[in-house]
């Protein structure tokens, strides 16, 4: 009985987020997600740390050169090594072969000096998670691209790119969705009417088209950042309709509510029944819609980039990277440059796993 | 009582109509009565209970009162505590906020009208906050002092809503209410949504709290024991308007209008012995979109006549004390309830 | 009454599993339900009322589930336990809504918005068999509406539910639950969202159709004069358990177990004295998660014996003929620890 009264007590005490972090966290799935998420944003905030070398480094020398998997224990125990690869050109089709070396061990070592890079451009260092142990030697975790481009890195770069334009384009999503979708639920009237029209006109028009349009308008002289900003920018023009739509109407309920009626009977203004009283109360559920917006997005700037109307190259994104493996015969030839595409699902899945536990446990009271 | 003070609320021809509008345009095709022509009056420290089945308009009436809604005509006359007769129902938002501490609300849904999200602290101590009350350490005592007013333990200030059950949470809110010592209390079917066991308690409470605190109370609720032990003086509302007014044991005992007397013989008596289906009222109410003729009540009314079916009777002091809306009224033989 | 009775519940106990620990809604409840007898179940909210319905229904959804006991109904050609029969299975659908039907709080909920009521009784009567053919379905409807007061039933029957007012959709549930001229009909809380002169009317009408087609009704309601109006025996249930059974006399006018007569104290009433404290059962239920060792009702019982009602359960048991109490003021059995 005393064990009761404490978890009462416990739960007596819980704010609203404290009972939305204990609902979340008995979705397994959703929390193991959750950790593959902090691991791709761990990749966000420095790509150098973790790749193995630099990703813009050609060399027509070792192009396709296949996967080097990584081992991590020999015959003597801990002693982490890659296979050694050697090429040979084929006489008739004179293309590289590549073939592992089984004689030869390429031995690798972590938080190992290699290429200097700098964190956040600033500090500049040449630690990496993973190096080859001899300086200057180059391997190829999952292989290399058509100019000799280590693919791993890449993709630590692409990854970078890819989530920062998800989580950009969502943020300013929700800016737009909640501003807009705010004015258009609490002032109603005419504001309302316009903004009403506008989504539906934005809803109707059809996004590949539009999308294409306006990124084929972006001028050809901008620089790749540049691109990139105008990128997110345009998918969250778009993207706000649905969030904006969704905030509008948890505003019209939410004004029938009786705690909403107490706040303004007790005196309070309507900034603070807004921002004390209503917003609160759908903030995690927006935040649950937002878990689940990033994906599309994520999937909107991979198609975009994949038709090469999105993030051009140099710069690095997972669509990008995947349109290096538009070609079949490449793909044919070099499977491993399909492993973008394995990330983007993992991404996308993980985003969608989060989100689905977050809307689950984002009302607390529903029962 | 050798002088009779100003009342503290005089309710004068208020009206409520809604708009019914249709189609793109939104043309205005009529209006729903919701509130039509009331006129009463509440006297410092009593307690009048507005009765009545869904749709009546007490609920209406009980929101024009507070202007949570803006009524569409009439006069809404409070005395406030420094002797001021002001009139509620044209004011501006700004004018009305020093007045919304002297009047407050209690309502139906216990699990509604606490903002989930808050502490107690924090719920019943808003109105303290938006009025002035600055100091966290201030609020926590009153918090503290209120709650121990509504039977509750002051450690609780910290929980949140969820902890707490249908009747305790009816406590938290009749704290929030009494937070900036208000002397008129509306409260909306306060204990209809309790169990038996609990509604007692609560209204113990508001008996206890007026003769205490010497609140004012217009009751509105749906349920005739209820409000005849709670209430000093009684008003049927049927279709928007009112139908009787008088104090409580008269509306009880000798019922004026016909709506009244089957009002009160529609209540389930909790004795087996006493099963009766006699007076058992036909029909449904109206729709206060399209009211009846003459008298809203007369489709149902086993006394109608001509008259009733043409003319629309006016709210009459039969008695002293006493009005009814009905031709007849004080010449029909409707018996105690 | 020498007739077998038509449903025993025997031992019944239906628990729901969640995460913060086991709810016992239903705790080891029995009762006979004798061929055209109305039995009323009453009790606060969390008192398992619903909840034995549902289990009669087997409608019980997970996390809840029937732990133990029978539910034994008397068909002609014998006993059948509903609880050993499966929930979705072919045997207990022909049961539901045939032989056993609910009439539900909410008809609003009960009817699909997107089909005629006169359609959906149809289709129920259509599905058990009840006639050859739609056209003579449709006839009985018709009829069916007229047996329940619905004015004008040709037109009414191709009304949809949304366009009927309360009382009105509440009829035509009526009449849809004995559209297959049910052996039993449950009854739960079916005047509880109406008002208090469609309550007497629909009330009224219950009373004559069971006296017309003699139908055993189980009647589940809060309110206690619902109940004295309509049952002729009585179960009292608290926390998933029976506290009082008897006939409906003797429990309004002879109750035993403390909490009956508290409860009845507790109701205001018409006739009593107004404005003054009325007598209360103090606390409050407690929480699911915490249910109180012992007695469940102790913990609130003004003639709790510290010796022996916070350690020990009491049994119901029989103490006058028809009347059964569980408490230890009246005998001295506790269930087997």
């Amino acid at each position: 009985m005393a064990d009761a009264q404490a978890v009462e007590d416990r739960i007596a005490v819980a704010s609203n987020w404290k009972l939305v972090w204990w609902r979340f966290r008995k979705h397994h799935l959703a929390v193991f997600s959750a950790f593959i998420l902090a691991c791709f944003y761990l990749v966000v905030v420095c790509p150098d740390f973790f790749s193995t070398q630099n990703p813009e480094q050609t060399d027509a020398r070792q192009a396709f050169v296949p996967l080097q998997p990584l081992h991590l224990f020999d015959e003597n125990g801990w002693n982490p090594w890659v296979p050694a690869i050697v090429g040979k050109r084929n006489p008739v089709t004179l293309r590289m072969e590549w073939t592992p070396d089984p004689t030869k061990k390429v031995p690798v070592s972590f938080f190992a000096p290699g290429p200097v890079y700098r964190v956040f451009g600033l500090f500049p260092t040449n630690i990496h998670l993973i190096a080859a142990a001899t300086p200057g030697q180059r391997i190829f975790l999952l292989g290399s691209d058509r100019l000799g481009r280590d693919q791993w890195s890449r993709i630590m770069h692409g990854t970078q790119t890819s989530m920062t334009v998800g989580l950009v384009a969502v943020t300013l999503s929700v800016i737009f969705g909640v501003v807009l979708g705010g004015i258009s639920g609490y002032a109603g009237g005419t504001a309302d009417q316009v903004i009403q029209r506008l989504i539906e006109l934005l809803q109707s028009v059809p996004t590949i088209p539009i999308w294409l349009a306006l990124s084929a308008a972006l001028p050809r002289d901008w620089t790749p950042i540049q691109v990139f900003f105008a990128i997110t920018v345009i998918l969250s023009l778009i993207g706000w309709t649905t969030l904006g739509r969704e905030v509008r109407g948890r505003f019209l309920a939410l004004r029938e509510e009786d705690f909403v009626l107490a706040a303004r009977l007790a005196g309070c203004s309507r900034m603070r029944i807004i921002l004390r009283h209503m917003v609160p109360t759908f903030l995690s559920h927006i935040i649950a819609t937002s878990s689940l917006a990033i994906p599309v997005m994520i999937i909107n700037e991979t198609s975009l980039s994949f038709l090469g109307l999105g993030i051009r190259p140099p710069a690095i994104s997972w669509g990008v990277l995947l349109q290096e493996a538009q070609n079949i015969q490449t793909l044919a030839l070099a499977p491993w440059l399909l492993t973008p595409g394995i990330v983007v699902i993992v991404a996308v899945l993980a985003f969608n796993l989060v989100g689905d536990g977050l809307r689950d446990a984002s009302d607390p009271y529903s029962h | 009582m050798s002088e009779t003070p100003a009342p503290l609320l005089d309710v004068r021809g208020l009206r409520k109509y809604f708009p019914i509008v249709k189609g793109m345009f939104r043309r205005k095709a009529g209006a729903v009565r919701a509130v039509d022509d009331v006129s009463f009056t509440v006297n410092e420290g009593e307690t009048l209970g507005l009765v009545g089945e869904s749709g009546c308009g007490k609920t209406t009436v009980s929101r024009c009162i507070l202007r949570a809604i803006d009524p569409t005509a009439g006069q809404v006359l409070y005395r406030t505590r420094v002797g001021e007769i002001v009139d509620l129902a044209p004011m501006s938002r700004r004018d009305l906020a020093p007045l919304r501490q002297e009047i407050q609300m209690i309502f139906q849904d216990p699990f509604g009208s606490l903002n989930p999200r808050m502490t107690l602290l924090d719920n019943v101590g808003e109105p303290l906050l938006v009025n002035g009350v600055r100091s966290r350490v201030q609020r926590m005592d009153r918090v503290a002092e209120l709650l121990r007013l509504v039977g509750l333990r002051p450690e609780f200030m910290h929980r949140f809503p969820h902890a707490f059950s249908g009747g305790q949470r009816q406590r938290i809110g009749i704290a929030r209410a009494l937070a900036t010592n208000p002397r008129l209390v509306v409260a909306d079917e306060p204990v209809s949504a309790l169990d038996v066991s609990v509604q007692a308690q609560v209204l113990n409470l508001l008996l206890e709290l007026q003769k205490s605190l010497r609140l004012t109370f217009i009751f509105v609720a749906h349920d005739l024991s209820v409000v005849r032990h709670i209430s000093d003086r009684v008003a049927v509302m049927y279709v928007g308007q009112l139908v009787e007014l008088a104090p409580t044991a008269a509306v009880f005992e000798r019922p004026q209008h016909p709506y009244t007397a089957a009002l009160m013989r529609a209540v389930p008596v909790p004795d087996p012995r006493v099963r009766n289906d006699d007076g058992i009222l036909r029909g449904e109410v109206p729709s206060p979109a399209a009211p009846p003729s003459g008298c809203y009540f007369h489709p149902r009314c086993r006394f109608a006549e001509d008259q009733c079916r043409q003319e629309a009777p006016l709210l009459r002091e039969t008695s002293p004390g006493h009005f009814a809306r009905c031709h007849f009224a004080g010449h029909l033989e409707l018996g105690p309830g | 009454m020498n007739a077998p009775p038509l449903l025993r519940v025997r031992d019944l106990h239906v628990s729901f599993k969640m995460d913060e620990g086991t709810v016992r809604a239903v705790d080891g409840l029995s009762f006979d339900l004798f061929p055209g007898q109305v039995l009323g179940i009453v009790g606060e909210s969390g008192c398992g009322k619903s909840v034995t319905m549902k289990a009669v229904l087997q409608l019980i959804e997970p996390p809840g589930r029937i732990s133990k006991g029978e539910i034994l109904y008397q068909r002609d050609s014998g006993a059948i336990d509903l609880t050993r029969l499966p929930p979705k299975g072919a045997a207990m659908r022909a049961l539901r809504g045939a032989e056993i039907a609910l009439i539900p709080q909410e008809p609003m909920a009960a009817f699909s918005p997107v089909h005629t009521v006169g359609d959906q009784i149809v289709e129920a009567i259509m599905l058990h068999g009840a006639a050859g053919s739609r056209r003579e379905a449709r006839a009985q409807t018709i009829g069916l509406f007229r047996d329940v007061g619905i004015s004008m039933p040709e037109q009414r029957i191709d009304a949809y539910s949304w366009q009927l007012s309360g009382g009105l959709r509440q009829r035509a549930m009526i009449a849809m639950a004995l559209s297959c001229h049910p052996r039993l009909l449950i009854a739960d809380e079916p005047t509880t969202a109406i008002d208090v002169t469609t309550q007497a009317q629909i009330l009224a009408l219950l009373r004559e159709l069971q006296a017309k087609y003699g139908t055993s009704i189980i009647f589940i309601t809060h309110d206690l004069g619902v109940i004295a109006q309509m049952a002729d025996h009585v179960v009292v249930m608290y926390l998933g358990r029976v506290m009082e059974e008897g006939t409906v006399d003797d429990i309004f006018h002879a109750p035993k177990h403390p909490y009956t007569q508290a409860l009845l104290r507790s109701m205001p009433n018409m006739h009593g004295e107004t404005r003054t404290a009325l007598p209360i059962i103090s606390g409050a239920l407690p929480h699911p998660f915490n249910r109180p060792p012992g007695c469940p009702f102790h913990p609130r019982c003004p003639d709790a014996m510290a010796d022996r009602c916070a350690t020990r359960v009491p049994m119901p048991v029989e103490t006058e003929p028809g009347h059964i109490v569980s408490c230890f003021l009246h005998h001295d059995e506790a269930e087997p620890a």
